[in-house]
């Protein structure tokens, strides 16, 4: 059983301040690090002897409007079935320069996942043999899933209490 | 007898023939095509019969969950995911209520945990028998199929008895289930147990050793175990290319380490493993069932949890408190804490995630669905390539790929 802090150590060892923000939320191993090394990361883990983290489980992105500068974040889930051992990635990109290197030329499930994350955001995966949208439509013109387009509030502040008397 | 006179044959010489011309033929498979079981198209570039390469188009019947989400208290979530995987809805509510009750670190009772277990096996098992037996239909044997539809109206009968509903089941609650198993639905569980085998037995009488149907999918749509996991292969697929890789075994959740059953693994990875993983996956899971209902704990069948559980409606309408937490949940206004969750089910096509961010809000700050058939379904051009029109529709059958769990 491979146990976080080990990983965490390895990682450090070998990309020392180019990982950072370490956390456990939930038991599950959770790092930064930057554009530049996502690859070089994902590819250590990979073809690492020992730990064998060669399963890419899930790609998504997320958006945090307010984090200027680190708007867009691109979220990697990797999993080793030798250890069973869970690892999360995250990268911030700006929204001014949307890109970040492709990770198809290391998994094969990247390349619709990349495609899809591209389609809802916007985000750019450079190297990508084929980034189109997947989901909706070609001629979309916007990236539906960014905060800037709401949807109609059911749940938030935003409801009037006066029509609940409070 | 007069002697029949010949015409001249009009033989053009070689030089005057049209130089022929080597063409591939484009053919749209989808995406209303009745083969191909949801709406999804493939461009086939094709050389006689011969798949020569393959494009495809998704997002048919995309839904936009993951930005609904975002705007949903938690509980009325769980009916859009009832709407992924269509064939299994119960995995995936529970996947759903799992993954906020990690969140939320409600312990969950065993009681509860085990009817989940029971209504999560019963789930798989339609799943499979609907693959397999439209396997069968693809192959042109159609009785199989409507025989066994039969036992799957049983799952459905179970599931109104538990839920009230049969295929967009929104079953259970966060924090349990939304009633206990009445007697009804227990002797109606007893019944299926006997009488399924019966039923499986002839099913796999009729399919796995007949002549045609192994012939028409041993070697077909094959793909080895590297490709898969590099395609991000889960669930029987992959175990049928030879890796006995289960959520349920390796992340055990709902108390799975509890029950006695095995992980049937293929080895070639054809449309022939993946049946056949997919027959014995159902008689584990039968056994699955068994097992937790001749153990069924006693106790509650929700956890204590009033911020998140809705109140029975007796205590509704006789305690103030359950009537002002019952007014708070279905109006939505119960903040859950912030925090970051990946929560995995074993799903009926695989490992089926839950990557959910909450910011302390009424909502979730983004939720992403981790759906095993928009994973692997992009491994279907290269599993088809080279092979004929009729293999490939045998392979995407046999691959299971459900367009509402495609799509989201």
């Amino acid at each position: 059983m491979l146990s976080n802090q080990e990983v965490a150590e390895e990682l450090l060892g070998k990309y020392g301040d180019q990982v950072f923000d370490f956390e456990e939320p939930y038991g599950l191993l959770t790092l930064s690090t930057t554009r530049e090394n996502i690859i070089p990361v994902l590819e250590f883990l990979r073809d690492h002897k020992s730990y064998q983290v060669n399963f890419l489980t899930d790609l998504t992105g997320v958006q945090y409007p307010e984090n200027k500068g680190k708007e867009f974040m691109v979220v990697y889930h990797m999993h080793s079935f030798i250890h069973n051992f869970r690892i999360r990635i995250k990268v911030s990109i700006p929204e001014a320069d949307i890109h970040i290197p492709t990770a198809t030329g290391l998994f094969a499930s990247a390349n619709w996942m990349e495609r899809e994350t591209y389609d809802f955001y916007g985000i750019l995966f450079d190297g990508h043999p084929n980034l189109i949208r997947i989901l909706n439509i070609e001629e979309m013109d916007y990236f539906p899933m960014r905060k800037e387009y709401p949807l109609e509030d059911a749940t938030r502040e935003d409801k009037i209490d006066a029509l609940f008397g409070r | 007898m007069a002697e029949i006179e010949l015409l001249p044959h009009n033989v053009p010489s070689q030089a005057e023939l049209p130089e022929l011309v080597e063409e591939l033929t484009t053919l749209n498979l989808g995406p209303t095509h009745p083969a191909t079981h949801g709406i999804f198209q493939n461009i086939l570039k094709m050389d006689g019969e011969k798949i020569v390469s393959g494009e495809q188009t998704i997002g048919y019947i995309h839904r936009a969950f993951e930005k609904i989400a975002e705007r949903r208290p938690f509980y009325q979530i769980t009916t859009l995911t009832d709407r992924m995987n269509y064939c299994s809805s119960p995995i995936n509510n529970f996947g759903w209520h799992m993954t906020v009750e990690k969140l939320l670190q409600i312990e969950v009772p065993k009681r509860a945990q085990y009817i989940r277990v029971i209504m999560m096996e019963l789930a798989r098992i339609s799943d499979h028998l609907i693959c397999n037996s439209i396997l069968g239909v693809d192959t042109g044997a159609f009785s199989g199929f409507l025989y066994v539809m039969q036992k799957r109206e049983d799952i459905y009968e179970i599931y109104e008895e538990v839920c009230g509903a049969r295929l967009t089941t929104n079953m259970g609650r966060i924090g349990g289930m939304e009633r206990d198993l009445s007697t009804t639905a227990i002797r109606k569980i007893r019944d299926f147990i006997k009488t399924f085998p019966p039923v499986l037995q002839e099913f796999e009488k009729l399919m796995s050793r007949n002549r045609i149907f192994m012939d028409r999918t041993i070697n077909v749509g094959g793909i080895s175990l590297e490709r898969a996991l590099s395609y991000g292969f889960t669930g029987p697929n992959l175990r049928a290319a030879g890796l006995d890789y289960d959520v349920r075994v390796m992340n055990p959740y709902s108390s799975y380490e509890d029950f006695d059953f095995s992980i049937p693994i293929g080895q070639s990875g054809d449309t022939f493993d993946r049946y056949n993983v997919r027959i014995e996956e159902m008689w584990q899971s039968l056994k699955i069932v068994e097992q937790a209902l001749n153990n069924l704990p006693e106790g509650p069948y929700y956890a204590d949890a009033p911020e998140y559980y809705l109140p029975p409606k007796k205590e509704v309408y006789n305690n103030m408190e359950a009537l002002i937490y019952h007014f708070k949940i279905v109006m939505g206004e119960i903040d859950a804490p912030a925090g970051e969750v990946y929560h995995a089910v074993e799903g009926g096509n695989g490992e089926l995630g839950f990557y959910l961010i909450s910011d302390g809000g009424r909502a979730p700050y983004r939720l992403h669905f981790r759906r095993p058939s928009f994973i692997y379904y992009q491994a279907y051009p290269e599993m088809c390539k080279g092979s004929t029109l009729s293999d490939a529709i045998l392979t995407m059958s046999s691959l299971n790929v459900i367009a509402g769990e495609l799509d989201a």
